[in-house]
C-alpha cells in the first residue's frame, strides 16, 4: 500500500476583497476578518493523492499546521476522500517562517509514521515562498521535486515526474519516500459531494501539540525562525494621474492618441 | 576569520553553457555590498565545459570564481548541486548568499538553506545593509514593504529575479581567482535530472516587449479574457497577468508579472481590470508610460499610473481594439 500525506495550508480567502493592509500612519497592520480556505494549489496536491488512491492501493493522511480554526480544512480534505487528518496546533507554533514551518511539519509526519509520497502545493498564496516542501524534505532527508506538472511513472520505488521549467520542462527520476510540490498543470480538482461530506463525520482528525510532538519550543514558531520582520514601511507612487473621460468612444480616441503620442503604436 | 570579512556569495545559474543574465545582475549587486562591507565578492559555477565562462563572471565583478566543472553537472542535480555548495559554504562562511529565481534557484535555495540550518528570504525587489551592516531584504506585503532579516544566522539567503537588479558594466580586463572544485563521489543518488525539454515560448516575450496588456481579476471570465488577449494581439504586445489570472486558469504562471512573478520594463503598460496591488506592480520596472483601465474609480491602481480610464473593460476593450485598428490602417495608406 502506497502511504501519502498532504500537507495543506488554511489561507485568508484569496478572492475576498478585504485584504490585510498596512496603516499609513501608525505603520501597523489593519486585520480584517476574512474567512480561512484551503490554499489553492493544495487542493491540486489533495487531487493527485486521491487519484492515486483510485488507480491501485492508498492511504491518505492530510497535515496541516495552524490555529484550532485551520481544523475546518482538514475535515474538507476528508470530505474529499483523505482517510485520517493531523492538525498541527499550538501557540508554541505561532509565527514561523518557512524553515520553522517546515520543520515542524517534517516533525509531524515523522509522527504519522510510514510514508511514501508527500504532496505540497507549490505555493501558498500568502506565503508564497515556495520553501516549506524543499525544506521539508531535507529535514525528512528524503529527495524533492518543485513544480511537478506531470506524473510519468507511479509504479514501484522509482517514479518518473515532469516538473515545469521556463519554457519547457525536467524529466526526474525519483527514489521513494520523497516529496512533491504541484503546479496547478498536474490535474484538475474536483469539488465535494453530499455522500463525501456524510463519509467524512466518521473520520478522525488527531489534534497534536508541543507536547505531542516532543520538540523542544526554541525550535519552534518565532523561536525556530532564523528570519525576523524587522520593518514595515509604506512606499509611494511617483506617478501624476491624468483621468481620460468622455464617451466610451472618445475616450478610446483619445487613448489611442496618447499611445501615438508615445510613439508605442 | 572575521565574521564581517566574511565574502558575499553569488550561485551563478547557467542554461546549456550560458550563463543567465540574472547571475551577472546579482554579481552587480553582490560588488556593491561587498565594498560597502570591505570584503570580497565571490561566485560559483556549477556545469560541465563552463571554464571559459568563468572569466564572465570576474568580468561583472567577482574576485573569485569557484568552478564545478564536469558531465555529471551539465544539468542541475539537487543532490549533488546541493551538496557541493553546502560543503563549500561550510568552509567559506559567506555572510550573504543570493541566487536567482529561476527555476534552479527556487528549488536549490531552500534545500541549502535548510542544511546549512539559516534563514531564506523569498522573491526580493531590494537588498540593502542596515546601520549594524545585516542585510536588510526586501519584500512586498500588505500595500507596503516589509524588511527581513536574518540577525543569527549566517549566510543570510535571499532569492531575486531577473530584472530587479541592472546588469553591471563588464569590464573584459578585471582580474579574479578561479578555484577549481572536486566533484564528491558519496552523495546519494536518489533523484536524478534524466533530460530538460525546452518549448517554445508563445506569444510575444513579457522580458523584451516594448508594450505590455496585463489582465487581472476584472476579465470576469474566459471572454473577458480572451479580449484582453486580442488588445494585447492588436497592439502585437506582450500579455502578461496578475495572479488570480492564473489561479482562474485564463493564464499560465510564465506569464504572471510580480514580486513571484516576472519584472519586466517595457516602454508602455496596459493594465486591465486589476486593482494596483505592489505585489503586481512592483513587477513593472521603470516603464515609460503606463495605463489603467478600470471600473471602479476609487481603485487604487490610478495612483500607480500616468494615465487612468475609468470604464467596464468588457465593454471598454473592444471599442478601444476597434480605434487602434483605424489608426494603424490610417497610418499605413498615408
Ligand atoms: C506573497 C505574495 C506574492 C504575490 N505575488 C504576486 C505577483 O507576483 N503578481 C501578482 O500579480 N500578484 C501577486 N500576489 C497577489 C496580489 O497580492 C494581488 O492579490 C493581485 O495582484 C490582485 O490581482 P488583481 O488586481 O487582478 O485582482 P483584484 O485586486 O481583485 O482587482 C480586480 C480589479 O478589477 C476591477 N474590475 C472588476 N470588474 C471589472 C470590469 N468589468 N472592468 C474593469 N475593471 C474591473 C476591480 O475594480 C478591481 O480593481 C501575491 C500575493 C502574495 C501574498
Ligand atoms: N502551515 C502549513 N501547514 C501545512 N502545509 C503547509 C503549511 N505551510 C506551507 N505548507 C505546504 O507548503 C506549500 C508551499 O508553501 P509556501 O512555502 O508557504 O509557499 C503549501 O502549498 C503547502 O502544501
Amino acid at each position: 500500500m502506497l502511504n501519502i500525506v498532504v500537507c495543506v495550508k488554511a489561507v485568508p480567502d484569496p478572492k475576498e476583497a478585504c485584504n490585510i493592509k498596512i496603516d499609513p500612519d501608525t505603520k501597523t497592520l489593519m486585520r480584517c476578518e476574512v474567512p480561512f480556505v484551503v490554499n489553492p494549489l493544495d487542493k491540486n496536491a489533495m487531487e493527485a493523492a486521491l487519484q492515486l488512491k483510485e488507480q491501485g492501493d492508498a492511504h491518505i493522511s492530510v497535515l496541516s499546521m495552524g490555529p484550532p480554526e485551520a481544523g475546518n480544512i482538514v475535515k474538507e480534505c476528508l470530505a474529499l476522500g483523505a482517510d485520517q487528518g493531523f492538525l498541527l496546533s499550538d501557540p508554541a507554533f505561532g509565527g514561523a517562517d518557512a524553515y520553522a514551518t517546515a520543520y515542524t511539519l517534517a516533525k509531524g509526519i515523522e509522527k504519522i509514521g510510514s510514508f511514501d509520497v508527500v504532496f505540497c502545493g507549490m505555493a501558498s498564496s500568502d506565503g508564497s515562498t515556495e520553501w516549506v516542501g524543499p525544506e521539508m524534505a531535507t529535514f525528512l532527508n528524503i529527495p524533492v521535486v518543485t513544480m511537478v506538472k506531470e506524473i510519468v511513472e507511479s509504479e514501484g520505488e522509482f517514479w518518473q515526474v515532469k516538473a515545469s521549467l521556463e519554457n519547457g520542462y525536467r524529466l526526474m527520476r525519483v527514489q521513494l519516500p520523497a516529496v512533491f510540490t504541484v503546479t496547478r498543470d498536474l490535474n484538475t480538482p474536483r469539488t465535494l459531494s453530499f455522500s463525501g461530506i456524510i463519509k467524512a463525520r466518521k473520520k478522525e482528525i488527531s489534534e497534536w501539540g508541543i507536547h505531542e510532538l516532543g520538540v523542544p519550543a526554541e525550535l519552534l514558531g518565532v523561536k525556530g525562525s532564523p528570519t525576523v520582520v524587522s520593518n514595515l514601511s509604506t512606499t509611494e507612487s511617483k506617478r501624476e494621474v491624468e483621468m481620460i473621460s468622455g464617451t466610451r468612444e472618445e475616450k478610446a480616441e483619445q487613448l489611442v492618441q496618447k499611445l501615438a503620442e508615445a510613439g508605442v503604436i | 576569520m572575521d565574521k564581517t570579512q566574511a565574502p558575499v556569495w553569488v550561485i551563478a545559474d547557467q542554461i546549456d553553457c550560458r550563463i543567465l543574465s540574472v547571475s551577472f545582475q546579482l554579481i552587480g549587486r553582490a560588488r556593491k555590498l561587498a565594498d560597502e562591507l570591505e570584503t570580497s565578492v565571490e561566485a560559483v559555477l556549477l556545469g560541465d565545459n563552463v571554464r571559459e565562462q568563468t572569466q564572465q563572471l570576474v568580468a561583472a565583478g567577482a574576485d573569485t570564481v569557484y568552478l564545478a566543472n564536469s558531465p555529471e553537472l551539465y544539468f542541475y542535480q539537487p543532490e549533488l548541486y546541493t551538496e557541493i555548495i553546502v560543503k563549500l559554504a561550510q568552509k567559506q562562511q559567506p555572510q550573504i548568499m543570493m541566487l536567482g529565481s529561476t527555476s534552479m534557484g527556487r528549488e536549490l535555495a531552500p534545500l541549502v538553506a535548510a542544511r546549512l540550518k539559516t534563514g531564506l528570504t523569498a522573491h526580493c525587489i531590494d537588498l540593502v545593509l542596515d546601520k549594524d551592516r545585516i542585510l536588510e531584504q526586501k519584500i512586498p506585503a500588505y500595500g507596503g514593504l516589509l524588511s527581513i532579516i536574518c540577525p543569527e544566522k549566517r549566510p543570510q539567503m535571499a532569492t531575486i529575479a531577473s530584472g530587479v537588479f541592472p546588469k553591471p558594466e563588464m569590464d573584459a580586463e578585471r582580474t579574479g581567482e578561479v578555484v577549481e572544485l572536486e566533484v564528491p563521489i558519496d552523495v546519494p543518488r536518489r533523484i536524478e535530472t534524466l533530460e530538460v525539454v525546452r518549448e517554445e515560448p508563445k506569444g510575444v516575450p513579457l522580458e523584451s516587449a516594448p508594450i505590455i496588456v496585463a489582465g487581472g481579476a476584472g476579465a470576469g471570465d474566459p471572454d473577458g479574457w480572451q479580449q484582453i488577449a486580442d488588445l494585447a494581439n492588436t497592439l502585437n504586445a506582450a500579455l502578461g497577468c496578475t495572479r488570480p489570472a492564473v489561479d482562474e486558469g485564463w493564464a499560465d504562471l510564465e506569464t504572471m508579472i510580480g514580486q513571484s512573478g516576472k519584472m519586466v520594463s517595457p516602454e508602455c503598460y496596459i493594465g486591465v481590470g486589476l486593482s494596483g496591488e505592489l505585489q503586481h506592480m512592483v513587477g513593472i520596472v521603470g516603464s515609460q508610460i503606463m495605463i489603467a483601465i478600470n471600473n471602479d474609480a476609487k481603485s487604487p491602481v490610478f495612483e500607480k499610473v500616468d494615465f487612468g480610464i475609468v470604464d467596464d473593460g468588457r465593454e471598454f476593450v473592444p471599442v478601444l481594439i476597434e480605434k487602434i485598428k483605424k489608426y494603424q490602417e490610417k497610418k499605413v495608406t498615408c
